[in-house]
């Protein structure tokens, strides 16, 4: 057996006082050795984040590892002087971030980006640096070297700044690189690249990665080891077959089952559904600049056309730029369409005003994706709720009543109306949120990327809930989601966007088995772990009463 | 569902943190910058509130017997009634014979009366124009080109004019300089209204049918307010500044009122002999602002929305 590159040994980081647990980090042990690459999987706050800020000598000044070993080829990281780190970091590893716009400086051409690791660390010529750049940016598969060499940041696409980042994390042939959600902020198709592109290089340079992320497609996709960590202690490590397959721990069964299947879930309604919203030929077109500036248009939506059944979930799907949130937006009148018609039970709605216009926002109403920014932080969880119905006209009384039942019907205490959005979590807002919805009595409710912020286990709660209110309330839903996997969970049909237009429609069984489209199949395939059956009814069994 | 889900209830029912409302006032209490800053201004509000009773004399009043006293000097001193008393002049007295103690005391409540209206008033009408610029888009076009334009002339230039026209008074010297900052708040009110209005919450108020009226008096202006006081504070110690400016230009409030300018003014003449004439009332200004902007500091820290969040 190799030595292994990094080793962590019964490492604790103390978290400052007044944090929600005195420890990030708590007697975690792990190694990954040359040409492995290891998952540490986790949810948010987990401490995951942390455990690699460790390990690159990057913690926060207020955050301290209080006992455990860091090795990095036998090199204890944590008695490292701050000089002999800087060494380290480049030379010997690298780390790269999820949000690479944020990572790489606005003001200097990737190139020299690049070039300024080789400056501090090699003794080369310019040319030769030059050339070595060059080589760097062919090897992470970017076209046109030259070209990039000398573009800004804000000049290339997220993929393509992406694969910067791994230029940068690999030029100098660190023993361990460190991926902190490298994709995450990326669209699927662009997820799959990059994936394949750091799998490919490890292989090459037989370098040790330390891989971190929440996803479980992405562990399925590439590990060579998983760990799994809550509340910053390890519960379960192995090979991702056995950690996937059978795993030992209650929390590791607990997140594969609450990530959704690939298969679709529900059937097409019954051809007796009604059409409850139809969009025809929806457009609309967005012109920015004017005034001694150079206008640009851009074609959010193109001729949209597509019609919601009563009491359907329709599932629109698409990466980032496909417009789907646009249609979203003008479906319930938060902006107005350029061209095009929207019909609400055969109505036209499109050009409706004042108490019409009104009733239509009582029928529809949305649910953002954020739910850290959908709630007022000024204004009480109660006022949030009873702000709609106050405005259709109930009484104070009335409407405090309404929200105390809604609370009730999110699974929320009643007594915490008087609570102020931040004393609530991720999950717990979204719930307010869908609670707020639901007060004026709405008939169809469109679900804005609703889960996507939210962690896996919660993501299922709140994709049950969604379920729940709506064969109770007889709702249409509409449900917008880059996620391929949750359309599958919920939706009855699908549409697939690309680029403001509409590619695909039908039933969530055929798009998902029989997909017609060369971009739907493109999207199918790039879905992580898509091989592994993540969600299915053997680890459901846990949950069976024992 | 056993062991995960039921510990999932219970943090559905019982959300973590207990308080109330975010903790704004105990961060604020806690502030060093806020408790001195806020001392300090206390204070100077204090003696020139209380000024009649500070052992002043009446601050116009001249005794030719006392001309250009240095601070400290204790000698007898003509009161109008004709009377003399014993009086130490702990500030000196200027090239007319008036006791500085006496004027500076009441050339702070000027000072403080006119920062606080100048701030008060532009934040208001600031806020106005800067909630109509951001709301309604071609009062946008119009009325920033309009406050573009007032801005491209200096401050202290426009505000000389204006005085000029109108003749000096404390009214005039305030409506001047009010008219000078009032560009500058409207553009914070209105980048503030822009960006706010773009946050899912106004979104998400407008799908359940919230009028606009109430959309902008709950949900834009409350989440504005934090950084307006922080302008407010800038606002007054600019115009303290700038009244002390154009008294010493001999434009500002008329000479027989004691400001902290006039003072500086007529106190410039002699300054390489009796230099206490301009030293005193420029310190009481200069402390006055930097106690006004010390506060500013830390009420942008405190009310920063960044420190009020917690558990995210």
């Amino acid at each position: 057996m190799t030595h292994p590159v990094l080793q962590v040994d019964a490492l604790s980081v103390s978290l400052p006082r007044g944090a929600d647990r005195t420890k990030a980090v708590s007697d975690v042990s792990f190694a990954v050795r040359s040409g492995q690459l290891m998952c540490l999987v986790g949810e948010s706050g987990s401490g995951k984040s942390m455990i690699a800020h460790t390990v690159m000598g990057l913690l926060p000044r207020n955050v301290r590892a209080t006992s455990g070993r860091v090795l990095l080829t036998g090199e204890d990281i944590l008695e490292g002087t701050p000089r002999r780190l800087r060494e380290l970091r480049g030379q010997q590893m690298s780390m790269i971030f999820q949000e690479p716009m944020t990572a790489l400086s606005p003001v200097m051409r990737c190139g020299r980006q690049i070039d300024e690791l080789l400056v501090q660390h090699c003794n080369l010529s310019s040319g030769d640096r030059r050339k070595r750049v060059l080589k760097m940016l062919e090897h992470v598969r970017l076209p046109d070297a030259e070209r990039i060499y000398s573009s800004y940041p804000h000049q290339l696409s997220g993929g393509q700044r992406q694969r910067i980042m791994i230029a940068m994390a690999l030029i100098l042939k660190p023993a361990l690189l460190i991926a902190d959600e490298p994709t995450t902020a990326l669209d699927v198709t662009t997820q799959a690249d990059i994936l394949r592109l750091i799998r490919d290089l490890q292989r090459e340079n037989n370098t040790a990665v330390l891989f971190i992320t929440h996803d479980f497609g992405v562990v399925a996709e590439i590990a060579d080891t998983v760990v799994v960590i809550k509340d910053g202690e390890v519960v379960e490590s192995g090979l991702p077959s056995n950690v996937l397959s059978q795993p030992c721990h209650a929390y590791t069964r607990m997140l594969l089952a609450a990530v959704p299947g690939f298969k679709p879930r529900k059937l097409q309604l019954g051809s007796d559904a009604r059409v409850k919203l139809h969009a025809k030929g929806l457009t609309r077109i967005f012109d920015s600049g004017g005034w001694l500036r150079q206008s640009r248009r851009v074609i959010a939506a193109d001729a949209v056309d597509l019609e919601v059944y009563k009491g359907e979930t329709l599932g629109i799907v698409g990466e980032s730029g496909s417009g789907k949130s646009t249609v979203a937006r003008l479906l319930s009148r938060l902006i107005t369409p350029s061209g095009g018609e929207i019909e609400l039970d055969s109505l036209n709605v499109t050009r409706l005003r004042g108490a019409a216009a009104l009733e239509f926002r009582r029928k529809v109403q949305v649910v953002f994706q954020d739910p850290y920014r959908s709630l007022n932080p000024r204004r009480t969880v109660g006022a949030a709720i009873s702000e709609g119905p106050i405005n259709f006209g109930a009484s104070q009384a009335k409407a405090r009543e309404r929200s105390a039942e809604l609370m009730k019907l999110v699974q929320l205490s009643p007594n915490s109306l008087n609570r102020y959005p931040h004393e609530f979590s991720g999950g717990q807002r979204q719930r307010i949120c869908i609670a707020r919805a639901l007060a004026v009595g709405p008939e169809v409710i469109i679900a804005d990327e609703a889960v996507s912020a939210l962690d896996v286990s919660v993501q299922e709660q709140i994709l049950a809930l969604f379920e729940e209110i709506q064969q109770r309330l007889h709702l249409t839903l509409i449900f917008i989601t880059h996620d391929l996997r949750v359309a599958a969970q919920i939706c009855n049909r699908v549409v697939v966007m690309q680029q403001g237009r509409v590619v695909e429609q039908g039933p969530a069984t055929q798009i998902f088995q029989n997909p017609r489209h060369e971009y739907t199949r493109a999207l199918l395939a790039s879905a992580p772990g898509r091989d592994f059956e993540f969600g299915m009814k053997e680890s459901h069994s846990i949950f069976e009463p024992r | 569902m056993h062991d995960i889900s039921d510990s999932v209830v219970t943090t559905i029912l019982f959300p973590s943190s207990a308080t109330a409302v975010p903790g704004a006032w105990r961060r604020l209490k806690r502030n060093w910058s806020v408790r001195l800053g806020g001392g300090v201004l206390i204070f100077f509000a204090l003696i020139s509130l209380f000024a009649p009773w500070l052992g002043v004399v009446d601050p116009s009043w001249l005794d030719s017997g006392n001309i250009n006293r240095v601070p400290g000097y204790s000698g007898s001193f003509a009161l109008p009634s004709g009377e003399n008393i014993a009086r130490t002049f702990w500030m000196g007295t200027d090239g007319s014979g008036r006791d500085i103690y006496s004027r500076v005391l009441y050339g702070g409540r000027i000072s403080l009366v006119l920062g606080i209206s100048v701030a008060a008033l532009s934040i208001v009408i600031g806020l106005t124009v800067g909630l109509a610029a951001g709301y309604v888009r071609w009062i946008d076009g119009i009325v920033m080109r309009v406050m573009d334009g007032l801005m491209a002339i200096p401050g202290i230039l426009l505000a000389l004019f204006l005085v000029a026209l109108w003749r000096a008074s404390l009214e005039t010297v305030i409506a001047a300089i009010t008219l000078t900052e009032i560009p500058r708040v409207a553009r914070l009110v209105r980048s503030l209204v822009l960006s706010i209005r773009e946050e899912p919450y106004v979104e998400a108020a407008i799908s359940v049918g919230t009028s606009t009226s109430k959309l902008i008096w709950r949900h834009i202006l409350p989440n504005a307010v934090a950084p307006l006081i922080v302008q407010a504070t800038y606002v007054c110690a600019v115009a303290m500044i700038m009244e002390s400016a154009l008294s010493f230009l001999g434009v500002g409030l008329p000479l027989d009122r004691p400001t902290w300018g006039n003072i500086m003014a007529e106190g410039r003449a002699s300054f390489n002999l009796f230099p206490h004439n301009v030293f005193i009332p420029g310190a009481f200004l200069a402390l006055t602002v930097l106690s006004v902007n010390m506060l500013g500091d830390g009420l942008r820290d405190t009310l920063d929305p960044r420190f009020g969040r917690r558990g995210e």
